[in-house]
């Protein structure tokens, strides 16, 4: 059964939009919209961390927190708080931005990111990923990359890039594989896996979707310098 | 043979690739990766020689030994003072270093600070911890009395001093305030008449809002006399400390 896109190339992502500097009273922001999902990530600290047996005495720590909001998704009301689901997307973003940031300058600290989907269409760790790393830049933290994220795979046997819901669940079969990624130096800091394929479509998919980020960094870079740009 | 891949001033994104071969070393905000200079945060490239740091745009205090603060006095035991600078944990000042009167044995601290009292305070010692021990023994180290405290962001305090405290010595002839700039961000301001504290403020936010364009001593300046009127250059000396060695 073969899949056809009915309004973009199998390697082209949905439309991007990106903006910084969105929440005033956080100390970085960003908001990152790709097709109909949209992701505002705010940042705050470093600050004293709580309970004392988390803090570590030789660096910052990264903590995550991601949400859906109620009326985000098309029709159903999505159950607000966390779940299991969002637990474990906001374990994943954490690690994904990790490896970029560097927080030994603020010891014993913590550096809350606050991710909130306010519309969803598939595709929402990677849009919160992008969010919070042009989030945690804008915040003036020392980073040795931004970090972009997207989602390759397959729908039905054709290789995608960015899938979205309809994508994703097309009754041919589809395969998702999120991934972030450091775009200097190709590192990977996030992938998953959602369905059954071979290791070539793997190898394809994977090369979509780096293709994607780097398509992606070049969003988040003119966003966060579109901020000193004015006047 | 290294080569420039930026020119200076030019706003930059952290991983960033600045220069490339070992000609050129990575100063504040940039680090070297292989023979590659890369840039660690948003920030404005400055390039000195063989030196390309990063001056960032955004961040928070990060407490150094010799900074001059403005801090609040949060909480206090028998024998010391725990000082709010702006960091994730409080500086800790004490009793020796508090005053250079006499303190009896069993005095009651809070007739010198009380909670909720805001000092102009340095820094003498920071661990790797950050961990923060602070003086009041100095030139200029206060108890702030009267007057107001704004909150800028600590990158710009810089700008807001200016060289040589260029720039705060122009709004403190022009406005006929006393003003205090906290490296922690913090400044405070004091003058006999509101209106004047108030231009103060409004020059010194106007700074911290316009701090990344060129141009900006003579933007505050004309800022400055649209309210006050000419007034005569005077070079003043200051011992003010604007960027950090």
């Amino acid at each position: 059964m073969s899949y056809k896109r009915p309004d973009r190339k199998e390697d082209e992502l949905r439309p991007m939009e990106a903006k910084v500097g969105v929440v005033k009273n956080a100390i970085g922001s960003a908001m990152f919209k790709i097709g109909k999902t949209i992701a505002i990530a705010a940042v705050y600290g470093p600050r004293e961390l709580h309970p004392r047996f988390l803090q570590n005495a030789e660096t910052g720590i990264l903590r995550c927190n991601y949400n859906m909001m109620a009326f985000s998704g098309s029709g159903n009301r999505v159950r607000p708080g966390p779940s299991r689901r969002s637990k474990e997307i906001a374990l994943v973003t954490t690690k994904a931005l990790e490896p970029a940031l560097d927080l030994t300058e603020f010891p014993k600290t913590v550096v809350d990111v606050f991710i909130e989907l306010i519309q969803t269409d598939a595709g929402t760790r990677c849009a919160g990923i992008c969010a919070a790393s042009m989030a945690l830049a804008d915040a003036g933290l020392n980073m040795k990359d931004l970090v972009c994220a997207v989602s390759g795979g397959m729908v039905g046997d054709v290789p995608v890039v960015d899938l979205d819901y309809d994508e994703e669940s097309y009754e041919g079969g589809a395969v998702d594989i999120p991934i972030a990624m450091m775009p200097r130096t190709g590192e990977i800091t996030l992938m998953q896996l959602d369905g059954v394929l071979s290791k070539e479509q793997l190898h394809e998919a994977m090369k979509l979707a780096k293709k994607g980020c780097e398509d992606i960094y070049n969003v988040q870079k003119e966003a966060l310098k579109a901020k000193y740009k004015e006047e | 043979m290294g080569n420039i891949l930026i020119k200076e001033k030019q706003i930059v994104v952290p991983g960033e690739i600045l220069a490339e071969g070992m000609d050129f070393l990575p100063a504040n905000g940039a680090f070297r990766e292989n023979d590659k200079v890369i840039s660690m945060r948003l920030g404005l490239v400055s390039v000195n020689g063989r030196l390309i740091k990063v001056i960032p745009l955004a961040g928070k205090y990060v407490p150094m030994r010799d900074d001059l603060v403005i801090g609040k006095v949060q909480d206090m035991n028998y024998s010391s003072w725990f000082i709010d600078v702006g960091y994730a944990q409080d500086a800790v000042l004490n009793m020796r270093d508090a005053t250079s009167d006499f303190i009896e044995r069993g005095a009651e601290l809070s007739q010198y600070y009380d909670i909720g009292d805001f000092v102009a305070a340095k820094i003498t010692n920071v661990t790797r911890s950050k961990m923060m021990d602070i003086t009041m023994k100095g030139p200029g180290l206060k108890k702030l009395v009267g007057g107001r405290i704004i909150e800028v962001t600590p990158v710009k305090v810089p700008r807001i001093v200016g060289k040589q405290g260029s720039m705060i010595s122009m709004i403190k002839k022009y406005t006929n305030c006393q003003i205090i700039v906290g490296q922690n961000g913090r400044v405070w301001v004091s003058g006999k008449d509101p209106s004047d504290e108030h231009l103060a403020v409004e020059a010194i936010l106007m700074i911290e809002r316009l701090s990344h364009i060129s141009g900006l001593t003579d933007k505050v300046k004309s800022f400055l006399e649209k309210h006050k009127g000419k007034m005569e250059d005077v070079q003043e000396n200051t011992n003010f400390q604007g960027e950090r060695k």
